[in-house]
């Protein structure tokens, strides 16, 4: 097996989410996201629920093992059972993240998505994100409309979690006295100078980063063999 | 029993313009199609139309018939971002009351108890306060004392929805899937209109199909439009698919000449446009 790409790290980095959450639901949004969750379900969290991105729970081979139609699926968000990793347009140091539009709310520059589910996401289970082009335009000083709710303004909340946050680049928690974001470990081939350039607020950076972890020859062998035979990682995240 | 068959033209002469309308479906996903044609080809405007928003929301928008839209999201889902939609917002076509999407189902549920509002655990914390300053807080009355958002009843005038089957009498068929939310939206209105794929004789709905398919009840709905591909270009499972061909062209075309082109007919006309290719 030759080395493993940047977006297989990605793969394993988002995989790593859901290591030890047990029997919940693994949501993921986007491609690399569920990639990951796949992975993580046929390796180390073999208990972790999955959906066909409709209103079937489904083995990773397709299987149908139950039904979630939206409805039931918003009620499993509240009743916590469930790991989210959703995107961002724009995120802050306290995890605040934008999904809705770019510039004055009442008339944007540019409208996105919409709050979409994050506001009830982000105080009723955890919520992890995934950015597949780390840049200055993302990683953001201020987000210009809070949808996922971040530490600095969760005062609390009892089931507030943002466990981590995936780049292309590396990947990022909040474990710091201020809840601020840190960086946890670096994607092989990446500086913290780079990471550095790349975010535009002031980011924790410990003495010691790690890298992120190698993926093991059968994780990798799933990864190109059985969910992605076709690469089309290499369209969200190249090299 | 009353026989509510109508058109989707007699629907539209129900519906005044400034009312408060709900549209079923989800996204791009079975939405009430045909229905929403019919409002295009009258002088409906002023609405406030509240949905989990798709291509519902984007021609209305484009038409220039919304005041206010009440929606967590508008998305054409294998085209995240409704073009049409985007395009009306940033030129501040009309005002918007964002909400989360559990907050939006909580306010169908509470118009559907005929509750003023219901507690959720949504919205606090993040902006969708700040832009709904008349959002307010309910504390709970127990021990653990925690705030939740007093999600206000979303009441609608009117309701339209798209399902597979319907009998004369306003007994609705889902066969897909999916229910999404549309015996909330005929539950929470005063009014709600049924278009459906194929209308059949009663007995005929449970003769291949489970007790659990019948989502909406008769006694819910105002009228019953006999629509066949009434949902189209969403999806409409398992009687079809969504037209992602004809998608793709609503999302590139400039308005005015997708409206000259497939909106200038009634219903026939369109689907006609439609088999005529893209």
């Amino acid at each position: 097996m030759t080395g493993a790409t940047r977006a297989e790290y990605c793969v394993i980095a988002c995989a790593e989410a859901w290591r030890g959450d047990g029997e919940v639901l693994a949501s993921p949004m986007g491609l690399i996201p569920s990639l990951g969750a796949r992975l993580a379900r046929l390796t180390f969290a073999p208990d972790l629920l999955l959906t066909d991105g409709e209103a079937m729970l489904v083995r990773p081979d397709g299987t149908p093992e139950g039904w979630l139609p939206y409805r039931q699926h918003l009620a499993l968000v509240t009743g916590g059972r469930r790991h989210v990793m959703m995107g961002a347009s724009q995120i802050d140091r306290f995890g605040n993240q934008n999904i809705s539009c770019i510039g004055d709310w009442e008339r944007p520059r540019r409208q996105l998505l919409g709050v979409r589910g994050a506001p009830v996401n982000t105080l009723n289970n955890p919520t992890s994100y995934w950015i597949p082009r780390h840049s200055r335009r993302v990683f953001v000083e201020r987000v210009d409309l809070v949808c996922g709710v971040g530490y600095d303004r969760a005062a609390g909340a009892r089931y507030h979690r943002v466990p981590r946050v995936v780049s292309d680049l590396g990947v990022f928690d909040f474990a710091t006295s201020d809840r601020s974001m840190r960086l946890a470990s670096l994607h092989p081939g990446v500086t913290v100078e780079q990471v550095r350039e790349a975010t535009g607020f002031e980011l924790a950076v410990p003495e010691e980063v790690p890298p992120t972890r190698e993926p093991t020859a059968r994780e990798l062998r799933l990864i190109r063999e059985v969910l992605d035979p076709a690469g089309t990682r290499a369209g969200e995240v190249a090299a | 029993m009353s026989d509510k068959t109508m058109t989707a033209d007699e629907v539209v002469s129900r519906l005044r313009s400034g009312m408060t309308l709900g549209i079923g479906g989800w996204g791009s996903r079975r939405k009430p199609m045909a229905l929403v044609r019919a409002v295009l080809r009258s002088g409906l405007t002023d609405l406030t139309v509240v949905s989990y928003g798709g291509p519902d929301v984007g021609l209305l928008a484009a038409a220039g018939r919304i005041r206010e839209l009440v929606t967590a999201f508008v998305t054409l889902d294998s085209i995240p971002l409704e073009p049409h939609y985007r395009a009306a917002r940033e030129r501040g076509a009309f005002a918007l009351r964002e909400v989360d999407e559990a907050m939006f189902m909580w306010g169908l549920h509470a118009a559907a108890n005929r509750l003023p509002f219901l507690p959720v655990r949504a919205g606090l914390g993040s902006d969708v306060m700040r832009v709904n300053p008349g959002l307010r807080t309910v504390t709970s009355p127990y021990e653990d004392g925690e705030t939740f958002v007093a999600m206000p009843a979303l009441r609608l005038d009117a309701a339209l929805v798209h399902v597979n089957r319907a009998d004369r009498s306003g007994n609705g068929q889902y066969l897909g899937p999916d229910p999404y939310f549309d015996d909330l939206f005929c539950a929470a209105a005063d009014t709600a209109y049924l278009s459906c794929e194929r209308i059949v004789d009663t007995a005929e709905l449970t003769k291949a199909a489970p007790p659990q398919t019948l989502l909406i009840k008769r006694h819910t709905v105002t009228g019953v439009v006999e629509a066949p591909n009434g949902a189209h270009f969403t999806s409409c499972a398992p009687d079809y698919g969504r037209d992602e061909a004809f998608q793709k062209t609503y999302a590139t075309t400039p308005w005015p000449e997708f409206a000259a082109r497939f909106l200038a007919g009634d219903e026939q006309a369109y689907q006609s446009a439609v088999r005529e290719g893209t």
